[in-house]
């Protein structure tokens, strides 16, 4: 058994940031299932919000105008009190990135460079090219170096350990060995990600199953506003690659097959600019009606931008579509439709990562503070990781300190390791009739294809049907992977079951809000009903599937108004 | 260039050390199209052919630097690499050479970090931090441009002719990530930086053989960071500052 104070699990963003903040003030090791430097949080491309005013376009942007563009992004359902937190810490963030060594992009006064998004009154995203969350990600994982803070890389996590009300520690298998540990700790931090390879269309790394999230789930944490989930405007035909949302912040036009810049019909004012979930459907609604170029697809046009902005501001889409789609964007416009891109729901806590249970926390995509609401604003995501992992850090090291050693919960260690022990046996050696690959690809297809960008009861129920039929036949499926090391088949259908039941309370939870808000818009409930609907999903796992509640938003300024852009 | 939608033969390395058999190739025949890449093609194998392959992948975009492989003769990332583009009936698929293997094309990767931390890779300032950024101009940020696209995939440091000989030779991957630290503007180490890499298992190593230029699957260029680091190191030793 390995003891540390504090174990943050996953070497994102926001992991990282956590376990930066807890290292200095008690023993904190990361457990991250690959490399850090290979987390999803470096296919963040376009950049990170916050209110720095360093261009004469945004001199007038502060930490208030930037909380007011996130709420009313959220469609009125992310909690007011967040996210003037995160606007307010944004601006001391950046500068901490940038002094650990970021290379942001720079204005001609030296400054960080920062660049028009979606939803935003003013240029608020600060970049560093197109490659922003590469570069971020390297950086802090520098700093770690730099720190000396331990890493157990390519460790799967497989489970939680709770004792009664409290949680002690996480059980976990290391890859290259196929060992499968016990981690004891006084507090758990997960940074484990989003869960978008629910999805057959997503952006999202292979690693992004949500495990973390259905771990905390069947731990007995309620997940938050899951039915919340965000199409980004423009994936990448066929692979669904991330094309920045900056590519439209530099001037980028979207067209249909009638050569018509439509989002005009749309969103009049803020056109390409208007919020991912109204961009999003616009060019879905242009596909659905028969506008839409052969492949079901819509044109990114970047050719009037010039090959010089370009190279310097855009290199990295370019090389994705010269690579994927074999187009070069500075002579041709980029096939793109929209695509699963972020779960704005996750673990149920609050702006310190706390959740219901004692000593565990949640920070970054996994978590759902409630900062994004029914719809994040592109550049907020990463603002999310540094700001919220650096907060649950620090609350959990608070923690850690006022108690003492938890070597009390042995027994409760000893029984998970061997009941998860226990498990992956039955798990490796399963000979049924089913195939887990097609179980899968059904759920993939599922989602896509009945809880996508419109949704209707009906094909919502049927959505649920089917996830549930999976899950069934998940009881009998087998495995033909059987050895120890590096067993990507034990893995995957370890985190399938994982992805069922989550894909489980995403559809029960939009099947159940009968209005359309932020993301998720219902054709048979067309308006926001803040009446019935202002309020935020909890959803419980029971052996019977996801059972709802609900609780209030908080709201402090701001009071729910019509969105227009 | 191929006819597409058809079949191409995939041999893949495999190798378990758990159990008492010779490394081998296996065969395995892996339907594709114009835009097939050879990730796809282990996605393929590992879902519907033969659940026990083993290799790395994340992120599918290039970006992520977990899927380096030895493909048809050359280290290259697997995701990125069109099977059609390889222009050939067989793909070879073999683990990156010269780093220890684990399981099947999945490798050791820690001789590789060791040597990353061994040239203190990160931001070294001496002055008290500004309250605001470090002022940097439009110039001396393009100065480390293409340093900073190093995505850490080891494709060069397991091409590298010196590195398979000189094991303490930090290599192509370090030194340009040493480089992008001692060209950035903001960085206050000053000879420390180069001092770090002023000796025989340094600069002076490197045979300009171009091997890691040639496999880097982002077009980068360690060769030229490395020359430039050995100027700057000759300068300060002609001028008696080191």
């Amino acid at each position: 058994m390995i003891h540390h104070q504090v174990i943050v699990v996953g070497g994102g963003l926001a992991g990282l940031r956590a376990a930066l903040e807890a290292a200095p003030q008690v023993d904190t090791a990361v457990l991250s299932l690959v490399h850090p430097v290979r987390s999803h949080s470096g296919a963040a491309q376009g950049g990170i919000n916050a209110a720095l005013a360093n261009m004469e376009a945004c001199k007038d942007d502060n930490p208030e105008k930037h909380a007011f563009d996130t709420i009313k992004g959220s469609d009125f359902l992310a909690d007011q009190d967040a996210v003037e937190i995160m606007t307010r810490e944004g601006p001391a963030c950046i500068i901490e990135l940038e002094h650990w060594g970021v290379p942001f992009s720079r204005t001609p006064q030296g400054k960080i460079a920062q660049r028009p998004f979606g939803g935003a009154g003013y240029p608020r995203t600060c970049y560093a090219a197109d490659k922003t969350g590469l570069y971020i990600l390297h950086t802090m994982y520098e700093q770690v170096v730099k720190q000396g803070v331990r890493v157990y890389d390519e460790w799967a996590i497989l489970s939680l350990i709770r004792d009664g009300d409290t949680c002690c520690g996480v059980v976990a298998m290391h890859l290259p060995t196929g060992q499968i540990e016990a981690f004891q700790a006084e507090a758990v931090i997960f940074a484990t990600g989003g869960a978008g390879r629910i999805y057959s269309n997503s952006t999202n790394s292979h690693i992004c199953t949500g495990d973390g999230m259905s771990i905390a789930y069947h731990a007995g944490v309620p997940l938050k506003d899951m039915e919340f989930i965000q199409f980004h405007p423009t994936a990448l035909l066929r692979t669904n690659i991330l094309i920045t949302e900056g590519a439209r912040g530099e001037g980028g036009y979207l067209v249909n097959r009638l050569g018509e810049r439509f989002m005009e019909k749309y969103a009049p004012k803020a056109m390409e600019l208007a919020p991912r979930d109204i961009v999003s459907r616009s060019i879905q609604t242009e596909i659905n009606e028969g506008r839409g170029f052969e492949d079901g697809c819509v044109h990114l046009d970047l050719r009037h931008l010039g090959r010089e902005k370009i190279l310097e501001r855009l290199p990295g889409i370019r090389a994705i579509a010269m690579d994927f789609a074999g187009v070069d964007p500075i002579e041709k416009p980029i096939p793109i439709h929209p695509g699963q891109h972020y779960t704005m729901g996750g673990i149920d806590c609050n702006y310190r990562g706390e959740t219901g249970l004692k000593g565990f926390y949640a920070a970054g995509e996994c978590a759902c503070v409630s900062v994004h609401g029914a719809n994040r604003l592109g550049g907020n995501s990463l603002l999310e990781t540094v700001v919220f992992g650096k907060l649950s850090g620090a609350r959990a090291a608070e923690f850690v300190r006022g108690k003492a050693s938890s070597q009390g919960n042995a027994n409760a260690v000893e029984q998970a390791l061997a009941r998860v022990v226990a498990e992956t046996e039955k798990l490796r050696s399963a000979d049924g009739k089913e195939d887990p690959a097609s179980l899968r690809l059904e759920m993939q297809k599922t989602m896509a294809d009945k809880v996508g960008i419109f949704r209707t009861k009906q094909e919502l129920a049927e959505g649920l049907a089917a996830i549930q039929a999976l899950q069934k036949r998940y009881r009998e499926i087998r495995l033909n992977g059987r050895q120890k090391r590096f067993n990507l088949d034990l893995l995957r259908n370890w985190e399938l079951k994982g992805m069922l039941d989550l894909s489980e309370a995403v559809v029960a939870g939009a099947l159940a809000r009968e209005e359309s808000r932020g993301s998720h818009s219902r054709t048979d409930f067309p308006k926001r009903d803040d009446v019935n609907w202002l309020k935020h999903t909890l959803a419980f796992h029971t052996p019977e599937g996801a059972r709802l509640e609900y609780k209030p938003v908080t709201i402090t300024r701001f009071q729910p108004e019509e969105r227009k852009y | 260039m191929m006819a597409t939608n058809q079949n191409v033969t995939l041999k893949a390395y495999r190798y378990d050390p758990d159990v008492g058999q010779e490394p081998r190739y296996d065969s395995y025949q892996v339907p594709i199209d114009e835009t097939t890449t050879v990730l796809e093609a282990l996605y393929y194998i590992l879902e519907r052919v033969d659940g026990s392959l083993s290799f790395r992948s994340s992120c599918r975009s290039a970006v992520c630097g977990s899927c380096a492989m030895f493909i048809n003769g050359m280290n290259r990332l697997a995701c990125r690499t069109q099977i059609v583009a390889l222009n050939s009936r067989e793909v070879r698929i073999a683990p990156l050479p010269h780093l220890p293997v684990i399981k099947d094309l999945v490798v050791d990767m820690a001789g590789f970090w060791e040597k990353y931390e061994r040239v203190r890779p990160y931001l070294i300032t001496t002055v008290a931090s500004p309250d605001k950024e470090w002022p940097q101009s439009e110039e001396e940020r393009k100065a480390i441009e293409e340093a900073i696209d190093c995505i850490l995939c080891a494709c060069c440091h397991s091409s590298c002719t010196m590195s398979w000989w000189d094991k303490g030779y930090l290599g192509p991957a370090a030194l340009l990530k040493a480089y992008r630290f001692a060209a950035d503007s903001r960085d206050q180490a000053g000879l420390e930086r180069l001092r770090l890499v002023a000796n025989e298992d340094g600069v002076f190593r490197c045979h300009t053989i171009f091997n890691c230029t040639e496999d880097c699957p982002k077009g980068l260029s360690p060769t030229f960071a490395i020359q430039e680091l050995k100027k700057r190191v000759l300068w300060k030793k002609l001028t008696f500052q080191m």
